[in-house]
């Protein structure tokens, strides 16, 4: 089955099996291996991927789902060699040790941002409860969700990601732009 | 070159390794591509115990895309015996370990086939078309009573489920005297019979293994904690010559000590693809981790604790039975034995003898996890201590004061034949209790007991010790380990001053490229940012002994200072040669060599070029600045720290909620404090889980029931609480730079802290004691049934998403 889909701002048109999952798509067809497999049951949430605009683990989610969409990973967060808020807010607090879950862990922690700009400690925990680490505890991971919500608040500084819903809704299934 | 005005040692300095985890930039094993690889799937015994009667291929052959089928009968002359390398004693038993299962299988998850093909969709596909016939055996799951006389037998050619019995007397060795007579003049006796539930690692990449073989030396890239022991093991295993082998460990997504392994699929992904001849990549299913990776604990541990009246504790007699699964796996023998050292924790026992047996079951090997052996060790130790406190009627934690050893008896010979040489329990407890706020929650404590508040208040403690750093390597070998306990560093000074750090050490989460540079800018004054360090290669680091138990900075780290002072002494030798001076008279400071008294200086940096270039050195000195150093400690290393937990239970749902937990850990001089509190922070939180969520279950046919993240609750962010974290700072006196490991302590210490809270928040409705993890199930009926020893509850899934057990309940 041939497929059209955005992601990380450039437009791929591939033919694929109709059982292939998003996150097999994107690794093996497309080399971004930023987005990483960690379980078969979709609880750990390593493979958290935003498609138009929202997180959605992307082992749960069929290539062919994906379909005149735009996929944002990992790999199309910084932009112009500038990283992420959410990205330089996890290196300056110590939010990750072996990364595995990073990729999942990072999208997943804009997704909530941009329906919670401002959580609060509880609202950060359960916001990121599908994302599974072993190594941080979680504690570091916490702050550094905290600390890039101050880092992303109007005025902090570069314009970091928002999701307009209406545009969203409205939008025509091609891409406009890099990422969403 | 920059003057390093503020010292690299102990700077919070952010991690160098997070620029490509952050970005997506990562090479894990499994984001490998070779030019005609092949993908390898496994197909997997669902029976425990059983001959494999016939096994039908022809099907799987056909399939599209299918290279290669072999069982273990096509691979049995080849396939050796996975390796042990610790027989814990002279007459240890041993069965030979296949990695695909030939007649019988042992353990459900065991391979018994598999397939290469095309893709790795098409490999599985294949598995789906092999058939297998099991005539089924007896299965041993349990125990105590596979040690039974007349127990069904995991390896009927053995005669028993032991493999080893192993004894540690401190009035045989001469490191105190007879418990048998301490236990029969002891004014108190507490005896209590503790579980250490099966827990599995649990680390959050999968494990994946590529092999590029080629006529003249095979690559493999594998998602493994020790590179160089697997390199050498594979040799052994497999008859290859070790020069021919290259192991290369590249990003690893956490280990935990699930990853100190050689495993059956990286002994198959070798032998195919050399079969083959064609690169070859296997990557596991989160199902396959967890059904064959190894376990960890899963010990039943009899204890007996003698003690005076006036709370001073004089012997302690424990006897444990170790679950090693259906196959001794690396390093397992030896995991329990480790706890033998540690049972007396920070005490004064002068009377002590430790027990272990290890059995066999038709279960999943076990093997090191996190803190392997002291874990266990430290709560039963723990959880005893406060046992006897409420026996006695006084405050657990005058109790561990009147016992523990006070901070000028260092260096302290233990009676377990160890010497701790530095520590400050007082310090570390004083500092801990002051930010518990311990009376106030004591206060509150008894409030809550005198109003029959339905949620009561315990304050749990641990005043734990651990030893890590495992070495020196001649008491490894009179242990039987065969490896050694040393570590190496390798420095290469450049041309352009720039410095190449190789280590040893093999970090997968941890934090070396960062820790290492610092050191090497601490030693030789060169900017943080110009060190480079590599490692997890055989090619580039041909000597280390990997990253376990603790080790690496206390060894690893030291072999770097040691190689960083070697670059030195010879660069003072060349640079008081260009200055034209003797070398007593140069001074080095800040990356430069002064002449004491004058101006006159030359940069580190000029004295490499100059040593590169050889136009102008003295006699006898050969060219260039390298130098390798390998570092064997003389001692163990011996974190401590007091660990304070308040829980509140809802005595009317049997909820658990943590409502806070303080460590006060000292770990000696510390390098980078932002790394050691993030590594304490992640012992906590697998502590945590083995106190209240975790449990490997297996059903009475021995399939094990927890084999998704579904059903083994790996906690999530909303399950575990906020830390609050300080330390003491007592220096290591076996290390130049005066650390001690942090990686497992938190993991150590939090296990006991937790439910020592928990039984002290319903002690006084007659509990002693909630077998771990201390589900809401089992602590409401420990409440309501009022037990004194062990609520015997059948395991059941750890209560994650649709883990329904077959009474219909989560337990």
């Amino acid at each position: 089955m041939r497929i059209t889909v955005s992601v990380d701002g450039v437009d791929y048109s591939d033919e694929v099996e109709p059982r292939t999952l998003l996150v097999h798509y994107l690794r093996e067809r497309l080399g971004k291996t930023g987005t990483v497999v960690g379980c078969d049951t979709s609880n750990c949430g390593a493979c958290t991927v935003h498609l138009d605009g929202h997180s959605v683990k992307s082992c749960a989610v069929l290539a062919v789902q994906a379909n005149g969409r735009e996929v944002t990973t990992v790999e199309g967060l910084a932009r112009d060699g500038r990283l992420h808020p959410v990205q330089e807010a996890f290196h300056q607090n110590h939010a990750l040790q072996c990364g595995f879950c990073t990729p999942g862990m990072i999208m997943q922690a804009i997704d909530l941002l941009a329906d919670n700009p401002d959580p609060d400690e509880d609202q950060v925990r359960h916001g990121l409860e599908g994302n599974l680490c072993r190594c941080t505890g979680y504690q570091n991971i916490v702050n550094a969700v905290r600390d890039a919500a101050r880092r992303m608040s109007p005025g902090a500084g570069p314009d970091a990601e928002r999701v307009d819903e209406a545009a969203l809704v409205d939008r025509t299934p091609m891409r406009t732009g890099g990422g969403e | 070159m920059t003057a390093t005005a503020e010292p690299e040692i102990g700077k919070a300095r952010r991690r160098k390794e997070d620029a490509r985890l952050i970005t997506g930039a990562t090479r894990w094993t499994d984001n490998m591509q070779l030019t005609g690889m092949l993908h390898m799937a496994l197909l997997r015994s669902p029976v425990a115990h059983g001959r494999i009667t016939s096994i039908d291929v022809t099907g799987a052959v056909r399939m599209p895309g299918v290279l290669m089928v072999l069982t273990g009968q096509d691979v049995a002359a080849e396939q050796g015996s996975l390796p042990c390398v610790w027989p814990i004693t002279e007459d240890m038993l041993a069965p030979p370990a296949p990695s695909l299962a030939v007649d019988r299988v042992n353990f459900a998850g065991e391979a018994v086939a598999l397939v290469v093909a095309r893709s790795a969709a098409e490999a599985h596909d294949a598995l789906s078309a092999i058939d297998v016939d099991y005539e089924d055996l007896p299965v041993v799951l349990d125990m105590a009573r596979a040690v039974e006389d007349g127990a069904d037998l995991v390896h009927p050619d053995l005669g028993t489920n032991k493999s080893a019995t192993w004894v540690l007397d401190s009035a045989e060795a001469g490191t105190g005297s007879d418990v048998d007579q301490a236990i029969a003049d002891a004014e108190v006796l507490v005896e209590r019979t503790f579980r250490q539930q099966r827990l599995i690692p649990a680390f959050m990449e999968p494990r994946s293994v590529v092999v590029d073989p080629s006529p003249d030396s095979v690559t493999m890239w594998s998602s493994t904690q020790v590179p160089h022991i697997l390199r050498w093991m594979l040799s052994a295993v497999l008859g290859i010559p070790e020069q021919r082998i290259r192991v290369v460990a590249p990003d690893v997504g956490g280990g935990f000590g699930g990853k100190l392994q050689v495993t059956p699929e990286e002994v198959l992904t070798m032998l195919v693809a050399r079969r083959i001849g064609k690169p070859v990549k296997w990557t596991e299913t989160r199902t396959e981790s967890m059904l064959s990776g190894h376990h960890g604990r899963d010990q039943l541990q009899r204890l007996t604790l003698a003690a005076r009246r006036d709370g001073t504790v004089t012997g302690l007699k424990v006897d444990l039975l170790a679950d090693m699964g259906a196959y001794l796996r690396l390093i397992a023998p030896g995991v329990p034995i480790l706890g033998a050292f540690m049972f007396n924790g920070i005490y004064k026992f002068p009377a002590y003898r430790f027990t272990c047996t290890n059995v066999f079951t038709n279960k999943t090997p076990t093997d090191a996890y996190r803190g392997a052996g002291r874990p266990e060790a430290t709560f039963g130790i723990e959880r005893m201590m406060d046992e006897l406190a409420a026996e006695l009627g006084v405050d657990p934690l005058d109790l561990r004061r009147r016992n523990w050893i006070r901070h000028e008896e260092f260096p302290f010979d233990t009676v377990a034949g160890l010497t701790y040489d530095s520590g400050h329990y007082e310090a570390a407890t004083d500092r801990a209790t002051e930010l518990f706020g311990y009376d106030a929650l004591r206060a509150e404590q008894a409030e809550r007991r005198a109003n029959g508040d339905p949620v009561q208040l315990g304050i749990g403690i641990s005043t734990y010790t651990e030893m890590c750093g495992w070495a020196p390597s001649r008491v490894l070998g009179a242990l039987r380990y065969a490896a050694g306990g040393w570590e190496t560093a390798a420095i290469r000074m450049l041309p352009t001053g720039k410095v190449e750090l190789v280590t040893g050490t093999s970090p997968h989460g941890q934090g070396h490229e960062t820790a290492w540079s610092q050191i090497v800018a601490d030693r030789l004054g060169v900017p943080f940012e110009d060190v480079e360090v590599l490692h997890g290669d055989t090619r580039i680091s041909h000597r280390g002994l990997d990253s376990y138990g603790s080790r690496s900075l206390a060894v690893g780290g030291t072999a770097v200072v040691l190689a960083a002072d070697k670059v030195l002494a010879k660069a003072r030798t060349v640079a008081a040669h260009l200055m034209e001076v003797g070398e007593d008279d140069v001074e080095f400071t800040n990356g430069a060599f002064s002449v004491r008294g004058t101006a006159t200086t030359t940069t580190l940096g000029e004295v490499v070029t100059a040593a590169n270039a050889a136009h102008n050195l003295p006699d006898g000195v050969e060219p260039g600045l390298d130098a390798e150093a390998t570092f064997d400690p003389e001692n163990l290393s011996f974190p401590h720290g007091t660990h304070l937990c308040a829980a509140e239970v809802d005595t009317q749902t049997g909820q658990v909620k943590i409502r806070s937990y303080v460590c006060v850990d000292d770990v000696g001089k510390v390098v980078n404090p932002v790394i050691v509190e993030g590594q304490v922070h992640g012992g906590l939180a697998q502590g945590i889980a083995q106190a209240l969520y975790e449990e490997a279950v297996h059903d009475e046919s021995g399939t094990l029931t927890t084999a998704t993240l579904a059903d083994y609750l790996v906690p999530s962010a909303v399950d575990l609480p906020h830390f609050t974290t300080d330390r003491t700072e007592t220096p290591a006196s076996t290390n130049p730079l005066g650390v001690k490991g942090v990686g497992e302590a938190g993991t150590i210490a939090s296990t006991p802290a937790v439910v020592n809270a928990v039984v002290d928040a319903v002690r006084h409705m007659g509990v002693s004691d909630i077998e771990m993890p201390c589900t809401p199930m089992r602590v409401w009926k420990a409440i309501h049934r009022g037990t004194t020893s062990g609520v015997p509850t059948t395991p059941g899934a750890g209560g994650g998403l649709g883990s329904i057990d077959e009474r219909g309940g989560a337990e």
